[in-house]
């Protein structure tokens, strides 16, 4: 599939950013650009620094130095005007598990001043966009790991924001939970919203993203297209199990020159795999380490 | 002004909404120990005692209405802001609005002032039942309403300090417990030696106690007790902007 349009400006900014807590560096010297329109996806292990980058970007957490722009303005000194433009999905949901779908979203509405008429309307339109219509009025603790993450995203689209921010949208949700979620996400997009997510499955990264920004110890390692990434490393990868111990990885090309050194392997190579290479084996090359950690 | 208005309703509004749904077990839950309070020393122990010249049951029902008052108040503030805060995390959501952090101060102790002022309205009801010389005058309820708006503060206060559920049950017996006893409640603060008396007077529910109960007991009010009581409130509510603004960092 091909990016639609021509998306080039960049919406969200990073300069130099940097978050210290004590003498752990969570976030160091983070130069990003987002552009207007793309889904964009932030990789990396548990611990890099993908939660502590969105808090910063969604004004939840200070930058002990570096700034953040979104649409122009400094999340920092003009947080009023970026809260009015970015719409947030934490990792916990944040929703009020007490509460019906519905009044979670009323809230919602109220505290970013939407009229009494606006609610309404908004409401009505947003159960319907993630399709949780039959459900406005079940408490969210009665609903399933995927419906209450839609319900999520509804409230969190109240406002009309022109930025999401998902942290780690689908974990804990089934294959088919995750599937709609993925769904729901493409059509936001198309729909105009640009989307910022984090995630540690490479699957996820690769079926929804336009571009990938690799995160490892708090720095950016890389950052790209997800087949350009992979073009890097090298398009077809073989893995080779010497002696049933130890598996090594090789990348090339094409398939023909893959072939040529399979073919010149001893014969006590063991098994050996022929693959299109992923994003989890551009991200170990450039680590050392696997995406979901140990 | 209207945008502050209906900023502090619309975070107070979905407190209430889940006070909606679960409204027998919040009542309950806080007139259970007053009530106990009242029969346990009213009845049990102070039966036949009297105090400052009235009977025991007179003296100390102000004083329970107080600690009501400050319980229901500072739990009610605290226990709905701490599942916000640490388990729902939908305190965040009210962080990334356009709302103002003094709305989101005054909107969440809210909860607090409600549902101390109707437990502590609840236990003056059964006081004056059970001893029908306490005088109930709108200034004892205005200082009513004042002390539970002071201690609904003191929760919001004490929620975004601590960062965590053992941090306030550690607060909750060391500090909390002591003062609902020694706030004189439960006693008359002129027979203790000055250097306890002093500190008893630096704590907020001392000043509301006797407030209350110079009132009920139609003595002369304690205008400095008031000033005090006011002072704490406004201190309260520095603070928590204090630490919502180094929330942040």
């Amino acid at each position: 599939m091909l990016i639609v349009g021509v998306i080039l400006a960049a919406f969200i900014e990073t300069e130099k950013l940097t978050k210290c807590y004590g003498t752990v560096k969570a976030v160091q010297d983070l130069d990003m650009r987002v552009r207007k329109g793309e889904i964009f996806g932030f990789l990396g292990p548990n611990g890099a620094g993908k939660t502590t980058t969105i808090r910063i970007m969604t004004t939840l957490t200070k930058p002990t130095s570096g700034c953040v722009q979104i649409n122009g303005f400094d999340v920092v000194k003009e947080a009023d005007k970026v809260k009015k433009v970015i719409g947030v999905v934490q990792q916990h949901l944040s929703l009020d598990r007490d509460l019906t779908v519905k009044e979670n979203l009323e809230f919602r509405a109220r505290i970013h001043h939407l009229s009494a008429a606006e609610r309404k309307k908004r409401i009505t339109e947003l159960l319907e966009y993630v399709e949780l219509t039959e459900c406005a009025d079940r408490m969210i603790h009665t609903l399933s790991g995927g419906m209450q993450k839609r319900a999520a995203i509804a409230c969190s689209l109240l406002h009309q924001p022109q930025v999401l921010f998902l942290d780690e949208p689908t974990v804990g949700l089934d294959a088919q939970g995750r599937r709609r979620l993925w769904d729901l996400v493409r059509r936001l997009n198309m729909d105009g919203t640009t989307i910022f997510l984090t995630t540690h499955y490479i699957e996820e990264a690769e079926a929804l993203c336009h571009r990938v920004g690799i995160i490892h110890h708090g720095r950016l390692i890389a950052l790209d297209t997800p087949l350009a990434l992979r073009e890097k490393l090298g398009l077809v990868a073989v893995e080779a199990n010497v002696n049933n111990k130890e598996t090594h990885y090789k990348y090339f090309a094409d398939r023909a020159s893959a072939t040529r050194y399979v073919q010149s392997l001893p014969a006590t190579a063991g098994t050996v795999i022929i693959r299109d290479s992923n994003l989890e084996d551009v991200f170990v090359e450039l680590t050392g380490e696997k995406v979901g950690g140990a | 002004m209207p945008r502050f208005l209906n900023d502090v309703y619309s975070v107070f509004w979905v407190d209430l909404r889940n006070l909606r749904h679960h409204w027998r077990s919040t009542l309950a839950t806080s007139l259970v120990q007053p009530l106990l309070y009242l029969v346990a020393f009213g009845y049990g122990l102070g039966g036949g005692i009297s105090l400052e010249g009235v009977s025991y049951l007179a003296f100390v029902i102000p004083g329970i209405v107080a600690l009501t008052a400050f319980s229901a108040s500072f739990n009610g503030a605290a226990s709905k802001l701490q599942v916000d805060r640490f388990f729902y995390k939908s305190f965040d959501e009210l962080l990334m609005s356009p709302v103002s952090i003094y709305s989101i101060i005054i909107g969440k102790a809210l909860i607090g002032v409600l549902r101390g002022f109707i437990s502590s309205s609840a236990i003056l009801l059964v006081g004056i039942a059970l001893s029908p010389k306490l005088a109930i005058s709108p200034w004892l309820l205005l200082v009513l309403l004042s002390s539970c708006f002071v201690f609904a503060l003191f929760g919001v206060l004490a929620t975004l300090v601590i960062n965590s559920h053992q941090g306030m049950s550690t607060f909750s017996n060391v500090v909390l417990l002591p003062m609902t006893f020694l706030s004189g409640t439960f006693f008359s603060l002129t027979q203790i030696p000055e250097v306890a008396k002093a500190l008893l007077y630096a704590l907020p529910l001392t000043h509301s106690s006797s407030i209350l109960r110079a009132l009920a007991l139609d003595a002369p009010f304690p205008w400095l007790s008031f000033f005090i009581l006011l002072s704490f409130g406004a201190a309260f509510f520095i603070g928590c902007v204090l630490a919502l603004k180094r929330a942040s960092v």
